[in-house]
């Protein structure tokens, strides 16, 4: 059974516990898949429905060369776009499962993004509060958001894939 | 606004060199300040080790440049089908470290100019490609002048009216970028 949007998530305002969320990505690179977090980020939930920032220049990588690369113009353009966005426009249910379609703001450009995951309904939490858990995941072409870098291999394949998986995992406590 | 030319040559009547400060003219016809950087030779190999403080004195010299400047226009020739290596391991060193490089979000651009027919195409992309690399903000510019020897005049400037007019437009494109960033800002 599938539900609408006022049912698909609880109601009240809710907002992430950032420390036991995480908001990454994934992409295939050459042989295997890489892997990167944003560290400053929020998300919340209320009656003008989910929605969620990340800091592009927070990304979180294993090499600070890397790092440095990310943020720049050929990939987030930290500077001129420090903050990548996204807000659902429609929510459905079935069971545990869910499918989000919403828009994706990245790098001044704004595209529709379909995200499917799983909600854990609302508990109370040891600190005497309420939360409920989202994992969601969504695939977007990178190029669509002009971020078109590559490197070729030796056979010609591109390096990096285009297609970038968004994993997000997000804790959200009631707000009174 | 202060524009810092690089030449990537370090030959005294280098046409790169030349067409640079062809195109530091047209910086101070707009009313602002051109400096062609001269201390390219004097940079030490890329080494680590060297990384001491602020690193090498001419090292500090050239990083202090880029930071003073708003923009900068780099002019190279090609050696073997690539970047010339004095001019690669300046911008090694200058991307050094990264989160405190100068080039970071630096505006930049790459012209060239060439004996041959092609006018540093290949070295004008790779250097394209390690700029942007470093997380310098590279402009879309492209002027190739093949057959510098015959297509420039004695004080760089193109004689072809269409590479006057690409000149032109370089570094008007390249002048432009800082004052984007100024009201993204």
């Amino acid at each position: 059974m599938t539900q609408v949007t006022q049912q698909a998530l609880p109601t009240g305002s809710w907002s992430a516990d950032r420390i036991h969320s995480n908001v990454g990505f994934a992409v295939k690179y050459i042989a295997g898949t890489f892997l990167g977090t944003f560290s400053e980020f929020d998300a919340r939930l209320s009656d003008d429905g989910l929605s969620g920032t990340a800091e592009v220049a927070s990304v979180q990588v294993k090499d600070p060369n890397l790092a440095t690369h990310l943020q720049s113009p050929d990939f987030f353009d930290a500077e001129r776009f420090p903050q990548l966005s996204f807000a659902a426009k429609e929510v459905s249910r079935s069971g545990d499962g869910l499918t989000i379609a919403g828009e994706l703001t990245l790098k001044g450009r704004t595209e529709p993004v379909e995200i499917v995951g799983h909600i854990s309904d609302p508990a109370p939490d040891p600190y005497g509060g309420e939360r409920f858990g989202l994992q969601l995941e969504a695939t977007v072409d990178r190029t669509k958001f002009g971020l078109n870098w590559n490197n070729p291999l030796p056979s010609g394949d591109a390096a990096l894939a285009n297609e970038v998986t968004i994993i997000v995992d997000l804790q959200l406590v009631k707000q009174p | 606004m202060r524009v810092l030319g690089i030449s990537g040559s370090l030959r005294r009547d280098s046409h790169n060199t030349k067409l640079l400060r062809a195109a530091g003219e047209l910086v101070e016809q707009h009313g602002d300040q051109f400096e062609l950087f001269d201390g390219l030779k004097a940079i030490p190999p890329y080494d680590e080790d060297d990384e001491i403080g602020y690193g090498p004195r001419p090292v500090i010299r050239l990083k202090r440049a880029i930071a003073k400047a708003d923009a900068v226009l780099f002019a190279t020739p090609e050696y073997n089908s690539s970047i010339p290596g004095v001019l690669k391991n300046a911008v090694d060193w200058a991307s050094r470290p990264p989160a405190a490089s100068p080039l970071r979000n630096k505006p930049v651009a790459v012209i060239g100019a060439s004996t041959g027919m092609f006018g540093a195409v290949w070295a004008q992309a790779e250097l394209r490609k390690v700029l942007a690399a470093t997380g310098a903000r590279v402009s879309e510019v492209e002027l190739a002048i093949g057959h510098a020897h015959e297509h420039l005049d004695h004080a760089g400037h193109p004689l072809d009216p269409a590479q006057a007019e690409a000149l032109r437009d370089s570094v008007a494109m390249l002048m432009a970028e800082p004052q984007k960033l100024n009201v993204a800002a």
